[in-house]
């Protein structure tokens, strides 16, 4: 079940916003303008149920979501969803992966402190003997560049 | 009946008698001939592989999935604690301090090794580098690519993390690394083909208890393991994805 965020979580001046995630309702979001670096070298490596719910989780991260394993683990993967994602890449995401095609995508991820960080997101469905049973997804650095593009053109597609 | 064994190239010039080794160990362990072919780069083993010529593959990760999904191949063990990282490395004297340093049109040195030149491009990516916008310098060995940075040919070389670390001191001391992956997830193993997966649980077994005996222990010495940790369906298949994940 996915919670409202906690003031008592937050670290530095926040902002308030209520998201209303797919499938699972409103959730009460507070955000931060901190951004945490990636670490250099390092994926992200998650996994989740086809409903998108988290079934393994690389250390990294933990670190990055600043949220612990057992907060994870069973968790809906849109914990990490940020206001300033437009919903129309998310809605991209899950009509290419239930397809059975890979997606990728540049992604700003919600911190459990309020704060975000930018990543290369790749998701791809796990099939196993023939079925779709989950799907991976591997976040690695993405170059500023692509960054900056997406800062100009996510606000455009709201 | 008799099997081939293969070893990916990728391996050190210093494990050679090694896998010779350990070939001899399995042989007397299974009761079977097995013969040990090494491939002088990764297309002649491709090679090999698709003629259905192999039975046994020590295969490096980006080999596994071809091997797994088109060959029926299946996973035994990895060795313990050893994991596949790359590296992103200069010469002492060049300016570049960081991989964001590094701009477009340098000439990149690096081998013929797969997976590592994936995870190469994918750390370069990052500084806004990808294959239209350098110059690919590939040599046979990465003791060339080290030699290609010292001599100034290369801005900068993609290395196995293990091969860098094997290079002499008086190499490495001239050599900056900008980069090393932590990825945690991806590495070698050592698979059966569909000729020897009858005797899959046996093998594993054998495999699991080596470094157990005085004899196993000195044969996994040779090769510069500890000892195999098991590798399950799942796993293989978790790194295959992963490594789908980071092909493009």
């Amino acid at each position: 079940m996915i919670c409202n965020m906690k003031v008592e979580d937050i670290v530095g001046e926040y902002q308030e916003v209520t998201l209303e995630l797919y499938k699972l309702g409103p959730r009460r979001i507070l955000y931060t303008q901190i951004q945490t670096p990636f670490p250099e070298g390092k994926l992200i490596v998650s996994t989740t149920d086809i409903d998108g719910n988290i079934t393994h989780v690389n250390h990294a991260f933990i670190e990055m979501s600043g949220y612990t394993k057992e907060e994870l683990i069973g968790a809906p993967h849109s914990i990490l969803r940020h206001p300033d994602m437009p919903p129309a890449a998310f809605k991209d995401l899950w009509d290419t992966v239930t397809k059975g095609e890979k997606w990728q995508g540049i992604v700003k991820n919600l911190r459990k402190d309020g704060g975000y960080y930018w990543v290369k997101a790749t998701v791809i469905p796990n099939i196993r003997n023939g079925k779709v049973v989950g799907y991976t997804s591997v976040r690695r650095k993405p170059s500023a560049i692509v960054v900056d593009e997406c800062m100009t053109l996510y606000p455009t597609l709201f | 009946m008799s099997y081939m064994f293969t070893v990916s190239p990728d391996f050190s010039p210093d494990r050679l008698s090694g896998w010779y080794i350990f070939n001899t160990w399995m042989q007397r362990q299974l009761g079977v001939d097995i013969h040990l072919e090494l491939y002088d780069d990764f297309c002649a083993q491709r090679v090999a592989t698709f003629s259905n010529k192999i039975d046994l593959i020590y295969a490096n990760p980006f080999d596994a999935a071809m091997l797994v999904r088109e060959k029926g191949f299946l996973p035994l063990v990895k060795p313990t604690d050893l994991l596949d990282e790359v590296l992103i490395a200069v010469s002492e004297n060049s300016p570049a301090q960081t991989i964001d340093d590094l701009k477009a049109n340098s000439k990149i040195a690096m081998t013929e090794d797969p997976n590592v030149n994936m995870i190469g491009m994918m750390l370069l990516e990052s500084a806004n580098l990808n294959n239209s916008n350098i110059e690919k310098n590939v040599y046979d060995s990465y003791i060339l690519v080290a030699k290609n940075l010292l001599r100034g040919h290369d801005d900068a070389g993609v290395f196995l993390a293990g091969a860098f670390d094997d290079l002499s001191n008086m190499v490495k001391k001239q050599l900056k690394v900008l980069l090393r992956s932590e990825i945690d997830e991806i590495h070698h193993s050592l698979m059966i083909g569909p000729k020897l997966v009858a005797r899959r649980d046996e093998i594993k077994e054998l495999l699991l208890g080596m470094d157990k005996t005085e004899k196993g222990h000195g044969v996994l010495e040779s090769l510069g393991f500890k000892s195999w940790t098991i590798v399950d369906d799942e796993e293989m298949e978790f790194m295959i994805d992963l490594m789908d994940t980071l092909s493009t």
